[in-house]
């Protein structure tokens, strides 16, 4: 995305504003989407509703077992209109045991990869701890399965990928990113809350997304595709992001280029989001920022 | 938030199980299992306190779509308008 396509722009079907199984379903080859755990297996929350909260028949997390370009896939999408996306002890275990059933396929020789729709704000605190358990066994579910396949993570927006499930997004062999996604450890509200207005102004949206957004996370190569939010260029990148295999090395395992990204900010002088350096190594073209 | 259970005449049967909406603000989740005899409804609401609004807008419902089933409907707060329309979509969906 070097200039706006206007063409492009008017002509696509957003992806942004497909639910969780549509997305999951739209990336999937058309006839092979197959749900497992849906609402009718009712395995929602058993936490929520004592605490006033109406649970959702899936607990807000979609699993589709299907075919990618022809190859066994498995699409994890999170609802981001349920409970912004929170992570709770069954919504958790839906994500891990599905990337866990995948690396049992590769190990009985079906090359089965993994696409997680990663909408979320982070663990839920109405299952605090639970939800801190399952995201731990969602990570080490990642880090298995992406020795054997690609797990490709999606932020296309609009909620964007905070807390615990930033940090999968981290673990991901690659990251696809709409310029409305975002990608942040803390969300900018908890930022401000806990440091104050003059550390993050949550209000700023223009500040939030130029640091957050996808375009800056894609330039800084914390992310590697940005794309438009368009459900067949969505897939186009799904699809050869898995073609491109597993790495020799991820993104997560290069410590020094991250310990170096970091040791180069001065905290006392912050730089601004656009003097951020762009990675030594293996720099993407840059975004239309 | 509060659980309210409702029956209701209904002699037509749903052809199929259906599901729409999300539990998202302002929206509502609606289940159909098939099931014989009338319309058997539980509404799980965040909102306390419209018992009655709730009564009469699926009475009305019912009255013009007498599809029976088994019905669960999760509410965050969905106004009586969506709940009529995510209803009627629900009912396509398990139609014939």
């Amino acid at each position: 995305m070097t200039a706006p396509d206007w063409e492009a722009l008017l002509g696509r079907t957003s992806f942004i504003e497909l639910d969780a199984r549509a997305r999951a379903g739209a990336l999937l080859d058309d006839g092979t989407a197959r749900e497992l755990c849906g609402p009718f297996d009712h395995l929602d929350s058993p936490w929520l509703e004592p605490q006033g909260v109406v649970p959702q028949s899936d607990d807000g997390v979609v699993v589709v077992r299907g075919r990618l370009d022809g190859r066994p896939a498995v699409a994890i999408a999170i609802e981001q209109a349920f409970q912004g996306g929170g992570i709770g002890e069954v919504s958790g275990v839906k994500i891990a045991s599905a990337l866990s059933l995948a690396t049992r396929d590769n190990r009985d020789g079906i090359p089965t990869s993994a696409v997680l729709l990663l909408e979320s704000g982070g663990v839920r605190l109405q299952e605090a701890n639970l939800g801190l358990a399952t995201v731990a066994e969602v990570c080490s579910a990642v880090l298995e399965l992406r020795a054997h396949q690609p797990v490709i993570g999606v932020i296309a927006g609009a909620l964007g990928c905070f807390g615990g499930m930033s940090i999968a997004a981290g673990l991901c062999t690659r990251l696809i990113m709409t310029a409305e996604g975002r990608l942040g450890l803390n969300g900018p509200e908890v930022i401000e809350s806990e440091a104050g207005l003059a550390e993050f102004d949550a209000s700023d949206r223009t500040l939030i997304w130029s640091i957050d957004g996808g375009a800056q996370r894609v330039r800084t190569a914390l992310a590697d595709a940005l794309v438009l939010d368009d459900v067949g260029a969505l897939r186009s990148a799904v699809i050869e992001a898995v073609r491109q295999g597993v790495p020799g090395e991820h993104r997560s395992q290069r410590i020094g280029e991250l310990r170096a990204r970091v040791e180069a900010v001065d905290p006392a002088h912050p730089p601004e989001p656009s003097g951020l350096a762009a990675p030594a190594k293996g720099a993407p073209p840059e975004g239309d920022g | 938030m509060q659980t309210l259970t409702y029956e209701f005449p209904a002699e037509r049967p749903a052809a199929r199980r259906a599901h729409v909406g999300v539990v998202g603000s302002g929206d509502l989740e609606v289940l159909i299992i098939p099931a014989d005899g009338a319309a058997r409804v539980r509404v799980r609401t965040s909102v306390d306190g419209f018992d009655t609004v709730w009564r009469v807008v699926l009475e009305r419902f019912f009255a013009r779509h007498p599809v029976a089933g088994n019905y669960e409907l999760n509410d965050f707060g969905a106004t009586p308008g969506v709940v009529t329309l995510r209803l009627r979509q629900a009912i396509e969906e398990s139609g014939p």
